[in-house]
């Protein structure tokens, strides 16, 4: 498949053939974290980073779409300037089209698919509104938490959530001064959970400090962490979801129940048919 | 609501100024399209390649520094190269009126100036999918 059909075929989860992969080794990365954190510049870091191994690299970055007219600005390109170039880098920007968790249904197909023509490393970068993302673990191997200093009091802002499912929790912009500071209350937090915390990096993609760190712990982090069961829940989800939106009378319900015609419990029904 | 389209919208060559294909961008995303925007000063290379990775059914180009006429051509030009001569292009900016033939001759669809209101850009490419 060249790179004009790949394209295409990742329009529509229709076009994609390619079996469901396997989840070793390794392959997809979730960048998550709230808007500002700097998970666009981490993320062009990465990917010059394993570019320089050798690796394949795709990019899906979710932006969300309006809930009102339903376009969408996908700018997160703009920021990553190692992405226009070379055969061995591809980005697509994706909206939500308005789906709850930001995670649009198709994206788990997608990944099959990038991952059957031999891309190597596969990054999601997720809308970033905080700790309702955690659906991003139905589809990313590994999760990446970006946090920044002067958020204010951050065990605050995340409370549950995205925290407890991260593999790997980096503080970016630590050229700025309090980035210390957060590390030290998000470990601290981590530790009195009482399970295996996550490690707590610094790192700045401003400077580059702390980049190497941050791949090498992600190639060692054990193959699974993270309560496997808020996983699976996540995938089940993720999945009854994508049978809803894919049944051939969504839109039709949708009109009804917008039109007052139907209730929810009918309209429930009728998507459960079959 | 119609699938929307997706549009991307791109500043090439030496540009600094970005505030019309911002509007433009904005506009697009009312009426309902995912609008990509690429950030300034792409080449037409690397405008193609996004147009081809984001499966872009449209391309708008921005350019106020004067270089349309080599720039808008030379896009066309690899966009047909590519074989992706099904997306449309077109044009804004500061466009003399009298480059426009030229322009519409190597591929350009349409050419939107300053003036022009985004209901006329849009009908133009809603247009497109009827």
């Amino acid at each position: 498949m060249d790179r004009r059909e790949l394209a295409r075929a990742l329009s529509s989860s229709e076009l994609i053939t390619a079996p469901a992969r396997t989840r070793e080794p390794w392959r997809v990365l979730g960048v998550t974290g709230s808007p500002g954190v700097g998970k666009s510049c981490l993320v062009d870091r990465i990917v010059s980073n394993w570019l320089s191994r050798g690796e394949k690299v795709a990019i899906l970055a979710i932006d969300p779409s309006s809930p009102v007219t339903g376009g969408a600005l996908l700018g997160d390109r703009m920021r990553m300037a190692s992405v226009d170039a070379g055969d061995n880098v591809y980005f697509r920007s994706i909206a939500t089209r308005n789906l709850p968790g930001g995670i649009p249904a198709r994206l788990n197909r997608m990944v099959d698919l990038l991952v059957h023509e031999g891309w190597t490393r596969i990054i999601i970068e997720t809308v970033g509104s905080g700790q309702s993302e955690i659906r991003i673990v139905a589809v990313a191997d590994r999760l990446l938490l970006v946090e920044g200093p002067a958020r204010g009091d951050v065990i605050q802002a995340e409370k549950a959530g995205v925290l407890e499912l991260a593999d790997l929790i980096v503080v970016n912009k630590s050229d700025l001064d309090g980035a210390d500071r957060v590390a030290d209350e998000i470990r601290l937090s981590l530790n009195l959970s009482g399970n295996e915390p996550a490690p707590v990096i610094l790192c700045s993609a401003e400077t580059g400090h702390g980049i190497g760190e941050l791949i090498s712990i992600l190639d060692s982090l054990p193959p699974v962490r993270g309560p496997a069961i808020a996983r699976a829940r996540e995938r089940l989800l993720a999945a009854h979801q994508e049978s809803l939106l894919l049944h051939p009378d969504f839109s039709d319900v949708l009109k009804s129940l917008t039109e007052g015609d139907i209730s929810i419990e009918d309209a429930l029904s009728i998507l459960q048919r079959g | 609501m119609a699938t929307p389209l997706r549009i991307v919208i791109a500043k090439p060559g030496l540009d600094g100024h970005d505030r019309g294909a911002k509007v433009v961008a904005r506009a697009l995303r009312d009426a309902g399209h995912e609008v990509i925007y690429t950030g300034l000063r792409r080449t037409p290379e690397q405008i193609v390649r996004i147009a081809m990775d984001e499966d872009a059914q449209v391309v708008g180009l921005s350019s106020l520094s004067g270089a349309h006429g080599f720039l808008f051509p030379k896009v066309c030009e690899l966009l047909r190269e590519a074989g992706l001569d099904d997306i449309v292009v077109f044009g804004g900016g500061i466009i003399p009126e009298r480059d426009r033939p030229e322009l519409f001759e190597a591929g350009v669809a349409a050419i939107f100036g300053p003036g022009t209101t985004s209901t006329e850009m849009i009908e133009f490419l809603e247009g497109l999918e009827a």
